[in-house]
């Protein structure tokens, strides 16, 4: 049936090679939950929450012991709640924030998404006050996610709410000082954010999104790893070939648990997503895989290519093994959660500005990259505002999850433990972006018709 | 994947070799009523490497149970014996 090389391969990936399944995440539609009383509404989100994703945990659980497949996380993404809070009767959106913590802590999961907005056209009443909480309800709660899109290749980049955010950011930060404001580290900001999406802190439950669905974040840097450890010298062909393959059977783990979770929760499966997630555990990281293509370390010239091959060819590989692929699909590059990044900007040879080339050719942007408390709110906005332009005018999902850490120095180091790791706080260009910051408006969107 | 109802799982067994692997772990699996449906066995560098596939008794215990039983007669023998679904393997290197 199977050959033994097979066997003992996939005993490997499983035993040595770290391969998981980072998150099953429930996606949940509130739409129904929405009345004009905000305790009402809260009671309502409660409630479906702990009925829909009552057996989300033990299920995961099941799955993971009977196939002798991890599974890491847990997790609830739901409608983005400044359109569900909208009919309420309080401008204080924190107490919608408390009803998911509290639902989340009830149904054992270790995050829920959804604490978003959408303003890449403008705001809605509830978008401001959405996002006016956010320091607030990311300080007073423990599992609750929160993202905000800022721009879209269709509709541009909404540069008043840029500003915005470069402010909540550093009040979040200051908010949770005490832990290393890792307050920051629950907050994404996005363009083209995908409502499908099953990793944290982006995930949430889009508009076109159906009832209840459930959505599979597959990982594996340490499979890929390994498999390019055989075609060492080789050329490029063989490398790519090589990450296919790989990609393929990691992805197919992904969709055996997504389509086993869907049959005993009796949800229908949405997507796979193919990103390949690192941890700071030596062995799970993408930096690591880079460096594995030829160079010294990541952030060495040549890194931006080794990266978009990469990203690429796990595409590749991963639409062969399901039909349905989505949310974010690519290669992450957080700082914080991968000990070779971590290494690259200890030794120097990895910055900020290289970070920001490399998020052209892959998933996400950047993400868990910790800056020194004192870097003000204008420059964060501007960091945001590069990165939604490098997605927004070149049709990909981008974002940025930075953590101002108050009283921290360039060399200091913050540790947030877990699958969140530690981060070294990474320098950031002085020189001012604060007029444009303040100019304020949109930026419009992209031609699409003259592709050069 | 209707294949998870069917419970059919694949042993290995890996370790240093010596005289009566086999019947031991044959003997324990057929005390459990574990039918063994194909066996390959094979000595690589010295290391003993045997791949099982068998089937579990319907509704009688699921495969996490058996992976915890045989991994325990592993460690008392001295060798290292994984028990997985089948599925994976399907899934994995099956177009």
């Amino acid at each position: 049936m199977f050959n033994d090389f097979e066997i003992l391969e996939t005993l490997s990936m499983f035993r040595e090679q770290h391969l998981d399944v980072r998150t099953i995440t429930m996606g949940i539609s509130l739409y129904d939950c929405a009345t004009g009383s905000a305790e009402e509404t809260c009671r309502r989100i409660y409630d479906k929450i702990c009925r829909k994703a009552e057996n989300l945990v033990r299920t995961g659980e099941d799955i993971s012991r009977e196939f002798g497949i991890p599974i890491i996380n847990k997790r609830v993404s739901v409608t983005p709640i400044a359109m569900v809070a909208a009919s309420g009767d309080t401008t204080d959106y924190t107490v919608y924030a408390r009803a998911l913590d509290r639902a989340a802590a009830a149904i054992g999961i270790n995050f829920i998404g959804g604490y978003s907005a959408l303003v890449q056209k403008g705001f809605t009443d509830a978008d401001r006050h959405l996002l006016a909480s956010i320091p607030e309800a990311l300080s007073t709660t423990n599992l609750v996610c929160s993202s905000v899109n800022l721009a879209t290749s269709r509709a541009g980049i909404n540069m008043d709410a840029v500003r915005m955010m470069g402010e909540i950011i550093k009040e979040t930060a200051e908010r949770t000082a005490a832990q290393d404001a890792f307050g920051c580290a629950k907050l994404v900001v996005f363009a083209n954010a995908a409502e499908d999406n099953p990793f944290m802190a982006g995930a949430f439950t889009g508009p076109g999104e159906p009832e209840c669905v459930i959505n599979v974040g597959v990982s594996g840097p340490g499979v890929v790893k390994t498999a390019l450890e055989s075609v060492r010298g080789q050329d490029l062909e063989h490398v790519a070939e090589t990450i296919k393959r790989s990609a393929f059977k990691i992805t197919r783990v992904g969709q055996l648990v997504a389509r086993e979770a869907s049959r005993r929760l009796n949800v229908p499966f949405g997507i796979i997503d193919l990103s390949l997630a690192p941890t700071p555990v030596v062995g799970d990281s993408i930096a690591r895989i880079l460096e594995e293509f030829g160079l010294e370390t990541v952030g060495a010239w040549g890194t931006t290519a080794a990266l978009a091959m990469l990203n690429d060819a796990v595409k590749k590989g991963g639409t062969m093994a399901s039909s349905y692929v989505g949310g974010l699909s690519g290669a992450f590059i957080p700082v914080s959660e991968d000990e070779g990044m971590i290494a690259a900007v200890e030794s120097g040879s990895l910055s900020l500005e290289k970070l920001e080339a490399m998020t052209a050719v892959c998933s996400v942007g950047i993400d868990m990259v910790a800056i020194p408390g004192d870097v003000p709110a204008s420059t964060i906005s501007a960091i945001i505002a590069d990165e939604m332009a490098i997605g927004t005018f070149n049709n990909k999902t981008t974002a940025v999850r930075i953590i101002p850490v108050p009283g921290k120095k360039v060399g200091d180091k913050v540790h947030y433990g877990g699958l969140l790791g530690s981060a070294p706080i990474m320098a950031v260009n002085v020189a001012s972006s604060a007029d444009f910051i303040a100019r304020g408006g949109r930026i419009p969107a992209p031609i699409h018709s003259m592709r050069n | 994947m209707t294949d998870s109802s069917k419970q059919t799982a694949v042993i290995t067994v890996v370790g240093q070799d010596r005289v009566g692997i086999i019947a031991r772990v044959a003997t324990e699996l057929a005390a459990l009523s574990v039918n063994i449906n194909d066996i390959s066995q094979t000595i690589l560098q010295d290391v003993f490497t045997m791949i099982m596939l068998v089937d579990l008794p319907q509704n009688k215990f699921d495969i996490k149970e058996l992976a915890d039983h045989m991994e325990a007669l592993g460690h008392e023998m001295g060798l290292s014996i994984h028990v997985q679904h089948a599925g994976i393997f399907k899934a994995m290197h099956r177009v």
